[in-house]
């Protein structure tokens, strides 16, 4: 390659993490937002916050298309956002409100954002594997080349269902990829502890005889670039991919967990990790001046101060909403 | 595959059912244990691979959760899956996706998603299948809202019912009768639909109201020509066919004509579903009823292996003649 071409790599590649980079600066703010109008008793229920995820949702969009479909768990509002769910839907739908994504009906743990491809959070743990199998099994039936992505937490590789939705994609060779969030902690257990295995994703793979990924999940390039190879090899009808992403969740498991239970050295090795440190280092190597990444930061500090306001804003939901969209015809009766 | 003309039995009206719809749909798509190149356990899919082959016709593994999770994403995302759990005791395996997943995906998602999913399961006692394998779980399917719930007594609403399961945007569980598979009745037109939530009068009479589903509607039927020919009651039977949506205009109507209310259900007597149908009619057509209501339904034990035991437990035209005589008799 010449010095030219490699310069116009590079600055494709920078442009291309920069918008990266920014979606995730996105996800955290609005994480926080979520936290932080949790303790002002503006988001009632729970929450489970994915910040510290941010570059296994925004490195594997980076590599789906548009019209590829992904299930994610009750941990989801990184994927929701990632696949083009605005802050400002999320945030209302946490605050209850008549804006929000699923219209109040879903909360905190069932983002959904199907016009991305974002077919639900599902707060089963597990439950929505054997979902994402079958939405890789109509593409195939269709004759598209879509292909359908899970992710999943490490508590998810012990449930019944995560061995039945591996066994079948791998029996169909179906385009599905399966990525495991490994953040250490089932809810308040490490996954260690209770797993036979060291990497409870990738260690299981080949018993499937599926093709498997083990990859540092805080780097939203290196995340990207095994999802493009996965996704690549699902296209081409060689089947299945499951890859396991390490990471750390900054926040405890849910809105009351003060994850007292990790020790002190873990969270801070973790936190000199951060997905958001690690992506302005390779910002720099690339060449991107500081100033751009600022600008990224000011941008999404804006936006999700904007859906803040706009979500406080916004009214409760109509009453009737309560007993619309259960059924096909708009409405939910039961008998005449 | 069944004859053109005539006649056509209840297990051959399964796979004519779906074979109708696969016909004329490209997207409806079958998937089970089995179902396949043996046709299935109870040959209710024969001649389905053959026609449609491989590509529509999926044998799984047995993984419960895996067959209607996998449906469930395929509903959601362009297919029609039909997706066979061989006994309906088996549900209980994949109760998640029944309780959880399936019926919620549209309302928490504020109506983004649709889910037009059908599982068709064999439901029933009456041939000696023992505890595990005779079950009726129809009750199980009614405590969650969001469920339709079809399960017909005759060929021609087996292919009926079908048609406009595969055919609702919404999930539907159609229970077939394992002691019904062998039944005959006249084969439907092409075309046959029989809407989901509309009961039939099968039988008119004028002193007491027999409600009836699945295999429980040729005991009822029974009862009434016994009831009719040795103690002059004249019953009128109505075949429920679906409990979600669930017709009761078609009930409350009867009840205004006779005035006596008797339920027959092969599911156990706690939780079943004419305790439902029961409370609506106490509190909506109270001041039609000239008689305590009597419930006939399985007891509240497991279903024995033996035939004279699990004959013991289940409803019998017997049972239902005697409740039926006590309150014409009231």
């Amino acid at each position: 390659m010449s010095q030219s071409a490699v310069r116009e790599a590079m600055v494709n590649e920078g442009a291309e993490l920069l918008a990266m980079y920014e979606r995730m600066a996105v996800i955290r703010r609005t994480e926080k937002a979520a936290y932080d109008l949790f303790l002002a008793g503006l988001v009632k229920g729970t929450t489970h916050l994915a910040a510290g995820h941010e570059a296994i949702a925004v490195g594997a969009s980076a590599a789906l298309r548009p019209d590829d479909h992904v299930f994610a768990t009750y941990r989801g509002h990184h994927h929701t956002i990632a696949r083009g769910g605005s802050p400002e839907a999320c945030l209302a739908e946490l605050m209850q409100k008549a804006t929000g994504i699923c219209k109040a009906k879903g909360g905190s743990m069932h983002l959904t954002y199907a016009e991305g491809g974002m077919l639900g959070s599902y707060a089963i743990v597990g439950a929505h594997l054997p979902m994402a199998v079958g939405a890789a099994w109509s593409a195939r039936l269709l004759r598209t080349d879509r292909i359908a992505v899970a992710f999943f937490g490490d508590g998810a590789t012990n449930i019944g269902a995560f061995h039945e939705a591996l066994n079948l994609a791998q029996v169909w060779r179906l385009p599905v990829v399966f990525v495991c969030e490994n953040n250490l902690y089932m809810e308040y257990t490490p996954i260690r502890s209770v797993t036979a295995v060291e990497n409870p994703a990738y260690d299981r793979a080949p018993a499937y005889g599926m093709a498997a990924e083990l990859i540092d999940g805080n780097d939203v390039i290196v995340v990207r670039d095994a999802v493009a190879r996965a996704a690549a090899r699902a296209r081409a009808g060689e089947g299945p991919t499951l890859i396991e992403a390490k990471t750390y969740r900054h926040y405890g498991h849910s809105r009351t967990d003060p994850a007292k239970y990790r020790p002190a050295e873990e969270v801070e090795a973790w936190l000199k990790r951060d997905p958001l440190t690690i992506a302005r280092a390779r910002l720099a190597g690339l060449g991107v001046p500081e100033a751009e990444i600022d600008e990224a930061d000011r941008r999404a500090a804006e936006l999700v101060e904007a859906a803040v306001r706009a979500a406080k804003q916004a009214p409760p939901p109509d009453l009737a909403e309560a007993f619309t969209d259960l059924w096909a015809d708009g409405g939910a009766a039961w008998r005449n | 595959m069944a004859e053109l003309t005539g006649t056509i039995s209840y297990r051959e009206a399964v796979a004519e059912g779906i074979a109708r719809e696969m016909r004329r749909d490209p997207t409806v798509v079958c998937l089970g244990e089995d179902i396949g190149a043996a046709g299935g356990v109870f040959k209710t899919t024969q001649g389905l691979l053959e026609e449609f082959g491989a590509e529509r016709v999926w044998d799984t593994p047995i993984s419960e959760q895996a067959i209607v999770g996998a449906a469930l994403g395929a509903a959601m995302t362009g297919i029609r899956p039909v997706a066979e759990i061989m006994f309906s005791d088996f549900l209980a395996c994949c109760w998640d996706y029944l309780a959880n997943e399936i019926p919620k995906v549209r309302y928490m998602s504020g109506g983004q998603v649709k889910v037009p999913l059908v599982i068709r399961t064999a439901n029933g006692g009456g041939l000696g299948f023992g505890a595990q394998h005779s079950q009726a779980v129809e009750n199980w399917a009614l405590t969650i809202p969001g469920l339709k719930i079809a399960a017909p007594s005759t060929p021609a609403d087996v292919i009926g019912l079908m048609a406009a399961a595969i055919r609702s945007d919404d999930p539907v569980i159609v229970f077939e009768h394992k002691g019904l598979f062998a039944s005959r009745g006249p084969r439907p037109p092409e075309g046959h639909v029989v809407e989901l939530g509309r009961a039939a009068v099968v039988r008119e009479g004028r002193d007491v109201t027999v409600l009836a589903l699945a295999a429980t509607v040729p005991t009822a039927l029974a009862a009434a020509e016994r009831l009719a020919a040795d103690h002059g009651v004249s019953a009128e039977v109505i075949d429920l066919r679906c409990l979600i949506p669930l017709d009761m205009t078609t009930v409350l109507e009867s009840v205004a004509r006779t005035s006596r209310l008797v339920t027959v259900e092969e599911n156990p007597h706690q939780g079943g579903w004419g305790g439902t149908v029961v409370s609506l009619v106490v509190e909506e057509g109270f001041e039609l009823l000239d008689a305590p209501v009597r419930r006939v339904a399985s007891a509240n034990v497991p279903l024995p292996f033996a035939d004279v035991l699990e004959n013991e437990v289940i409803p019998t035209v017997d049972r239902v003649v005697a409740a039926v005589r006590s309150v014409v008799d009231y």
